[in-house]
C-alpha cells in the first residue's frame, strides 16, 4: 500500500489542465500559413504525397494533408506550419488553407445540428470504428482518455457497444471488407447520431485514395459533423473539435 | 547451385537466383528449415507471362546470410506444397494460393488470407470464411469482432470452448486490407512510396519505414551518412520502448491492475512526445526519409532526450519492480497462454515472440544492419513462453534500448551537406531488407525490370508469422484469458492485412 502511494507520488502531476491553450511542444504541425510569395507552382504541386496542394489561389487542403512537412522544407518561405492543433471543422470547405491568410480554424456554427448541443453538451458516448486505419489515429484516440489528457472530465468516452454510444468515430480509408461491419455498427447507434471522420485516410482515403481495395460509398450516405485532420490525428485536435462541436468551453 | 547466398540489403540481379525445378526447389528449401539456424522470412510469387514465380529467402541466423531460391510454376498443374513438410510455410502458401490459384495437393487446408482486391476467388468474400467446425452438444461458439470493445483495429476472433475452457480459436483476418503492395507499383513517386512504407502500421512506423529506406537506398544505389545511420537506430530503439511500455500498460489493464495501467500508459508519453519534438509526430512519421535526414539529432535534442530517460528509467524500474512482485498480477501472468519452445519453432515464430519461448531470433543480431554491427546485439531470451514471460522481456529490453540509445547519443556524427538523392533504380534487380521492429523482424522484397521500373514489392510484417501462435497459446485456457494473451503478443491487423 505504501510503495503504491509512493509510486503515485513519484508520477508527479501528469494531467494537462488546460486543453484549450496548452502549447503543443516541439515542432509540431498544426494549420499551415501560406504566404503571397511566388514559387515554382509546378514544383510545389510535386512534392506532395497526397495531392494536398492545389495552385490558383495556391491552398492546402487539411483533409488531403498527411503533415508530412515536406513542402515547408522545400519551400520554407512559402509555407509554414504553426503550432495551432485547432484544425478540426465541420466542412470540408473549412479544411482549405488558402494563400495570404492567417485565421484560425472554426466550426461553421450553422451547420451544427441544434440537437447535437442539447443532447450531447453534458456527456458523449462514442464508438470507435476502424476500418483500414494503420492503427497510429487508434492510438492517438486512446491517448486522449489516458491521464495526460484525460479527455473523460468532459464527460467524454469512449464506448464498447454502439447502442450504447452517441456517435461514430470513423478512422482509415474504409476498405472494401470493413465497408459492410462499418455500415453495420453505424446503424446500431440510435438516433441522434454524430459522425465524425478522424485522420487523412477517413476523410479523404490519404494515400490510400485510388486504391481498388477501398470502398468509400458509405461516406456519400453519411452527414459528417466533424472532420478532423493529421495522420495521425493529435489527441488535442480531436478533444478541442469535439468540445467545439458539443459547443463546450 | 541451389540458391544464391545474399546479405540483408545486397542488391543482386534477378537472373543471379538459380530457378529450380519445383521438386528440388522444394526439397532444397524444406531440408533447410530441419536446421534450426534457418528460418523462412518471406516466401512470394510473381506474375511471369502465363506462369508464377516463386521466390523463397531462408535466412541463416548463424552466419548473416539469406538464401534465395526460385520456381517456375503452371498454374495448370498441380504441386505438392512445402507445409506438409514444415509448418512454417502454411500462410505463405495459402497467400500464394489466395493470389494465384496455385492448385497444392497437400496443404492442410488452403484458407483465405486477407481477401486480397486481387484474389483469384473474388466470389469468396470476408463474410463466408470457412470456418473450422466441431459438431458436438458439450461445445459451443463464441464469435467476436470484427469490431472489438476497444479502439483497436478489426479482425474476427471464433471460440470453440468447452465451458469457460476454449479448445480452439480461428482468427480471421483481412478487413484491414488496403492494396498496400500493389500501391507501391501503382505510385511512381518517392515521397509517395516513402509515405506508403510510413503507413503499413501505425505502430511500427520507424521500423517498416526503415526497411523501406534501407531497401530503396540499396536498390538506387545511395549510400546514406553515419549520422542517418544512428539516427535511425536511435529512433528504432526508441519506438522499441514507446510500444512495449505502452503493451505493459496494456496488459496491466487486462487484469484490472489499475496502478500498473496507469503509470506504464504515462510513461510512454514523454517517449512519444519526444518523437514530436524531434520530428512534429508523435509516432514518427516524417523522420524516416531516404537518403536524406531532414531532422538532425541537434545537441539540444540530445541533451533533452539524456534528461528524458535519466527521468524515466527510475520510474519504469520502480513500476516494473511492483508489478512484477504483485502476487495478483504473478497469479495471472504465470503459466498462462504457454507456446512451447518446439511449437514455436514449428510456427516459425519471429521477434520478441519466439524469444519469450527461447527460441534465439533477432535480426539485430543476425542480420545486423546500419549501426547495428558496432552495438553487437545480445538478444534477450525468456524460457516459460507465457504472458509472464512475454512482459518480462518487455520489461527488459526497454532497459536494453535505453543503453544502447545512451551509447549512440554519445557519439552523433556531426550532419554532412547532403548530397543529391541518385533517383533511378538498377534495373532487373532484387534486394531484400530486414529489420527487427520492436514486433520483431519486418522484411521487405523488391523486384525491378529492365527499364528500372518497380514490378514487385512484398512486405512481410512479423505478425504475417506470429498470429497463428495467439490461436494455439489459448488452448485450454480460460475464455476470460483472451485479452492477455492477445495483449501480450500484441500483433498487428493492418501489418498483416497490408
Ligand atoms: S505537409 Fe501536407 S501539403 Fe505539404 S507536402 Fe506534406 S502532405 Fe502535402
Amino acid at each position: 500500500m505504501l510503495e503504491n502511494i509512493k509510486i503515485l507520488y513519484h508520477q508527479g502531476k501528469q494531467y494537462i489542465p488546460n486543453l484549450r491553450t496548452v502549447e503543443a511542444p516541439g515542432v509540431f504541425r498544426g494549420r499551415p500559413v501560406i504566404s503571397k510569395e511566388s514559387v515554382d507552382n509546378e514544383a510545389l504541386k510535386e512534392c506532395c504525397p497526397t495531392q494536398a496542394i492545389a495552385v490558383n489561389p495556391i491552398q492546402i487542403d487539411l483533409g488531403k494533408c498527411t503533415f508530412c512537412g515536406e513542402c515547408a522544407i522545400a519551400f520554407p518561405h512559402k509555407i509554414k506550419f504553426t503550432k495551432d492543433y485547432k484544425i478540426a471543422t465541420n466542412s470540408l470547405d473549412g479544411l482549405l488553407v488558402k494563400e495570404g491568410e492567417d485565421k484560425p480554424i472554426t466550426l461553421n456554427a450553422d451547420l451544427i445540428r441544434a440537437e447535437i448541443q442539447h443532447y450531447f453538451k453534458g456527456s458523449l458516448k462514442l464508438r470507435q470504428v476502424s476500418a483500414g486505419g494503420d492503427g497510429s489515429c487508434e492510438l492517438e484516440l486512446g491517448a486522449c482518455s489516458n491521464v495526460n489528457f484525460d479527455m473523460g472530465r468532459y464527460g467524454i468516452d469512449f464506448v464498447a457497444s454502439p447502442r450504447h454510444a452517441d456517435g461514430i468515430v470513423i478512422t482509415g480509408p474504409i476498405t472494401e471488407n470493413m465497408a459492410k461491419p462499418l455500415q453495420t455498427a453505424y446503424e446500431a447507434i440510435p438516433e441522434p447520431k454524430i459522425v465524425i471522420l478522424c485522420g487523412v485516410d477517413a476523410i479523404s482515403g490519404g494515400i490510400f485514395v485510388d486504391s481498388p481495395a477501398i470502398n468509400r460509398n458509405i461516406l456519400k450516405t453519411l452527414k459528417i459533423d466533424l472532420y478532423v485532420p493529421g495522420n495521425p490525428i493529435h489527441p488535442l485536435t480531436f478533444i478541442n473539435g469535439v468540445l467545439d462541436l458539443i459547443g463546450r468551453k | 547451385m541451389s540458391a544464391i547466398v545474399i546479405k540483408n540489403n545486397q542488391q543482386i540481379p534477378v537472373t543471379s537466383i538459380p530457378v529450380l525445378d519445383y521438386q528440388d526447389f522444394l526439397i532444397f528449401n524444406t531440408f533447410l528449415l530441419k536446421s534450426e539456424e534457418n528460418h523462412c522470412v518471406n516466401y512470394f510469387g510473381i506474375v511471369d507471362n502465363k506462369n508464377v514465380k516463386l521466390f523463397c529467402c531462408i535466412a541463416n541466423d548463424a552466419n548473416q546470410t539469406i538464401l534465395v531460391s526460385s520456381s517456375i510454376i503452371n498454374l495448370e498443374k498441380t504441386y505438392p506444397s512445402f507445409s506438409e513438410q514444415h509448418l512454417a510455410f502454411e500462410k505463405f502458401e495459402r497467400e500464394i494460393h489466395e493470389n494465384f490459384g496455385i492448385n497444392y495437393t497437400n496443404h492442410p487446408w488452403l484458407k483465405p488470407v486477407r481477401y486480397s482486391f486481387n484474389r483469384q476467388q473474388p466470389k469468396n468474400t470476408i463474410a463466408n470464411y470457412p470456418f473450422f467446425k466441431i459438431k458436438s452438444e458439450e461445445l459451443h461458439e463464441v464469435g467476436v469482432g470484427p469490431i472489438h470493445a476497444g479502439i483497436i483495429e478489426p479482425g474476427h476472433f471464433r471460440f470453440l470452448c468447452n465451458g469457460e475452457q476454449i479448445l480452439h480459436l480461428e482468427i480471421q483476418l483481412g478487413y484491414q486490407h488496403r492494396g498496400i503492395e500493389n500501391l507501391f507499383l501503382q505510385k511512381k513517386k518517392l515521397i509517395e512510396r516513402n509515405t506508403l512504407a510510413e503507413n503499413i502500421a501505425g505502430d511500427s512506423v520507424i521500423g517498416h519505414t526503415t526497411a523501406f529506406a534501407n531497401l530503396w537506398e540499396s536498390l538506387s544505389n545511395n549510400v546514406v551518412s553515419e549520422e542517418i545511420m544512428v539516427s535511425r537506430t536511435i529512433a528504432l530503439e526508441l519506438e522499441r520502448i514507446a510500444v512495449h511500455t505502452g503493451d505493459l500498460s496494456g496488459i496491466c489493464t487486462d487484469i484490472a491492475f489499475q496502478l500498473g495501467s496507469a503509470v506504464f500508459g504515462r510513461l510512454r508519453t514523454p517517449i512519444i512526445n519526444f518523437f514530436q519534438e524531434w520530428c512534429g509526430n508523435r509516432l514518427g512519421k516524417s523522420l524516416i526519409r531516404v537518403g536524406s535526414n531532414h531532422f538532425p539529432l541537434t545537441n539540444e535534442l540530445k541533451t533533452k532526450l539524456i534528461v528524458l530517460l535519466d527521468k524515466f528509467e527510475p520510474d519504469f524500474d520502480e513500476m516494473c519492480k511492483n508489478t512484477f512482485h504483485t502476487p495478483t498480477v504473478l497469479g495471472r501472468l504465470e503459466k498462462t497462454g504457454i507456446i512451447s519452445n518446439p511449437l514455436g519453432k514449428e510456427i516459425g515464430l519471429v521477434g520478441m515472440a519466439a524469444r519469450m519461448t527461447d527460441i534465439n531470433r533477432d535480426i539485430r543480431s543476425s542480420h545486423p544492419y546500419g549501426y547495428y554491427p558496432l552495438l553487437a546485439h545480445q538478444p534477450i531470451l525468456k524460457g516459460h513462453g507465457d504472458v509472464q514471460s512475454r512482459g518480462q522481456i518487455r520489461r527488459e529490453e526497454v532497459k536494453q534500448s535505453i543503453h544502447y540509445i545512451r551509447k549512440l547519443l554519445a557519439n552523433v556524427p556531426l550532419q554532412q551537406e547532403e548530397e543529391k538523392i541518385q533517383q533511378k533504380l538498377t534495373p532487373n534487380s532484387f534486394v531484400l531488407s530486414l529489420v527487427e521492429g520492436w514486433r520483431g523482424e519486418i522484411c521487405h522484397c523488391a523486384i525491378t525490370d529492365a527499364k528500372g521500373e518497380l514490378i514487385h514489392y512484398k512486405i512481410k510484417d512479423p505478425s504475417f508469422h506470429n498470429w497463428l501462435a495467439v490461436a494455439m497459446s489459448v488452448r485450454n485456457n480460460e475464455i476470460s484469458d483472451f485479452p492477455i494473451c492477445n495483449k501480450s503478443f500484441n500483433l498487428s491487423y493492418c501489418g498483416h492485412d497490408l
